[in-house]
């Protein structure tokens, strides 16, 4: 494992490119990420060499392709620390992988007065599934709320766990860059008798993940913002729990048998894995994964809480008060993503502007609006660092920034 | 890429910090909102049409230079017109914006407007509104442009016909 900021960008060939004669800061990671070319390669050599069906033919090439799939699913469960591979389900994204749990789980065991606690901070990826069995089922709502600094506030968790069935809720906050107490928060969970979902979209692809660790029952990430491409997601939950819930879509693979007036399941995890999946995509999200693990998860977060800080630094010597960055101060307490706020000029407008000089920022709700409703905007500008990002490019942001400031004035 | 010129143009800015007409409408007016969902915008059209004629209109809400300057700008020049005109300048501002009128039925963008025959579109003057010209050049941003336009589009179908 090592990690040299330097050889790492080299790896993405994007940044080869040139856009206005310049080259892209791509500051939007925590939307989506660039591509490594060794992921790239792994997806390309697949389709050239191995391409075949998986899980239903018995020549020897589709054989190898079948290996090469599940051999992502084991890298998947031990960059995690899962138990066993067979709890690593392969979906399209997080979003699907949370609407699989309220869908399944949720009709499963929810009924009318059941509660599910969230927080604040979530994605509407973490809201709207939940609405939706509210509307169906009538389950109820609760919502843990923030401190001042965007942190979770915990001073009445145990209320808000009484007699709840779910406790549904971020790792990191993808507005904030908040990293939320995973373990204590899966503690308090269980000592309720609910069940602990972490949403680790934000959170797998710039830490180390040990879903024993924190002790919880479910994990939902992204393939396309750690470095794998899009298309493909998982759902990690624990073996028991998976067992007992009930499948998700229905179609070919996820069947032990098939008969005139019925079905039986397959077992774990095809389970869950319903029709042709995204082979290509899985073996892409295979190669990110081993990208990742031999950078070091531990230095891919070192190197983002170094990049984070010097970035918080250089924003607000050059613009005081001019500039105000949400979320925690500490970056111990937060990610290397960083929404803003600019001399009162409109992050459209913003990001606009700084696309003059390559600089990608995302301007917009995050698809988090009742967090956006309770920081009192409705739109925040989010520059975000991930493994490809040095200094050079916070020094740019900075500098760019000055340009808005001259286009709509102090 | 195309200059930052074309896009802030003086005029947007004068609009953006000073923007026209700005507040609510008690009824009979008429309101309607508009959402950007993009970047999470809203705009509130309150619209007031005395024997077809706007009488008085006013915008609250939020969004970014583009977006509330057209909303200011569109104020103005909606004011006093006879609603036949304004869906004459909502076509023409609509085309400048690179958005087809013949698409109109089709394009979720812009609530569909009707055709009357006796339109035509080239002659309704767009005054101050040409400055939003440069927006076409930044293909993210119309939709910023055009928000106030739809909203206006629903507030106009909300006028109860008598
Ligand atoms: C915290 C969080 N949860 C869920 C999602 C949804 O992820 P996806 O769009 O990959 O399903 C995102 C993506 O922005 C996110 O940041």
């Amino acid at each position: 494992m090592s990690f040299d900021g330097a050889l790492v960008r080299k790896d993405f060939p994007i940044f080869e490119r040139f856009i206005d004669g310049a080259p892209i800061v791509y500051l939007d990671s925590a939307n989506t990420s660039q591509k490594p070319r060794q992921v790239i390669d792994a997806m390309t050599s697949f389709m050239q060499n191995s391409y075949a069906p998986i899980n239903r033919s018995a020549y020897r090439l589709a054989g190898e392709a079948t290996d090469a799939f599940e051999a992502a699913r084991s890298k998947v469960a031990r960059f995690i620390n899962a138990r066993s591979a067979d709890e690593v389900i392969f979906t399209k994204n997080t979003t699907e992988s949370l609407n699989l749990l309220a869908y399944s789980w949720g009709r499963a065991n929810l009924n009318a007065g059941d509660v599910v606690v969230l927080t604040h901070l979530e994605h509407h990826a973490n809201i709207v599934p939940w609405h939706m069995l509210q509307a169906e089922r009538g389950i109820v709502l609760r919502w843990v709320p923030l401190t001042a600094d965007g942190q979770l506030d915990l001073t009445d968790l145990t209320a808000l766990l009484t007699d709840a069935k779910v406790f549904s809720f971020t790792a990191m906050s993808n507005v904030l860059g908040t990293i939320t107490p995973v373990q204590q928060l899966c503690d308090a969970a269980h000592a309720a008798g609910a069940i602990a979902i972490v949403d680790g979209c934000q959170y797998v692809p710039h830490n180390v993940t040990d879903v024993q660790a924190w002790g919880a029952d479910f994990l939902a990430f992204s393939s396309h913002k750690m470095c794998g491409p899009s298309g493909i997601g998982v759902l990690w939950g624990r073996e028991q729990l998976l067992d007992a819930m009930p499948p998700f879509l229905g179609g070919g693979n996820m069947i032990a048998d098939v008969r005139l007036d019925g079905f039986t399941t397959a077992p774990l995890p095809a389970k869950f894995e319903a029709g042709t999946p995204a082979i290509i995509e899985t073996i892409g999200l295979g190669a990110a994964v081993d990208y990742l693990s031999n950078l070091g998860m531990a230095n891919v977060r070192e190197h983002e809480m170094k990049l984070g800080s010097y970035a918080i630094r250089t924003l607000t010597e050059r613009y005081g008060n001019d500039i105000s960055i949400h979320g925690p101060t500490d970056i111990a307490s937060r990610g290397a993503t960083l929404s803003f706020a600019f001399a009162g000029i409109h992050p459209h407008d913003l990001s606009q502007v700084l696309d003059q000089r390559n600089v990608c920022v995302r301007a917009g709700h995050h698809c988090a609006k009742p967090l956006m409703r309770l920081l009192g905007v409705s739109a925040t500008a989010r520059a975000s660092f991930y493994i490809y990002n040095d200094e050079s490019d916070a020094d740019v942001l900075v500098d760019a920034l000055a340009g808005a400031s001259d286009i709509f004035g102090f | 890429m195309p200059g930052l010129d074309d896009l802030y143009r003086e005029i947007i800015l004068d609009h953006y910090r000073s923007p026209r007409n700005r507040g609510e409408l008690a009824p009979p007016a008429v309101r309607a909102e508009g959402h950007n969902p993009l970047c999470g915008d809203e705009i509130q059209v309150y619209l007031d049409v005395v024997d077809g004629v706007v009488n008085d209109i006013k915008i609250t809400g939020s969004g970014c230079s583009i977006s509330l300057s057209s909303a200011s700008m569109m104020s103005q020049a909606v004011k006093g017109k006879k609603i036949a005109d304004v869906k004459a300048l909502v076509n023409r501002f609509r085309s400048m914006m690179g958005l087809d009128i013949a698409d109109a039925e089709s394009d979720t963008d812009l609530v569909s407007i009707e055709d009357d025959a006796e339109v035509d579109v080239p002659e309704v003057k767009l005054g101050d509104l040409e400055a939003l010209q440069g927006v076409v050049k930044f293909p993210v941003r119309i939709k910023c442009a055009t928000l106030a336009w739809i909203t206006l589009t629903q507030a106009m179908a909300e006028v109860p016909t008598a």
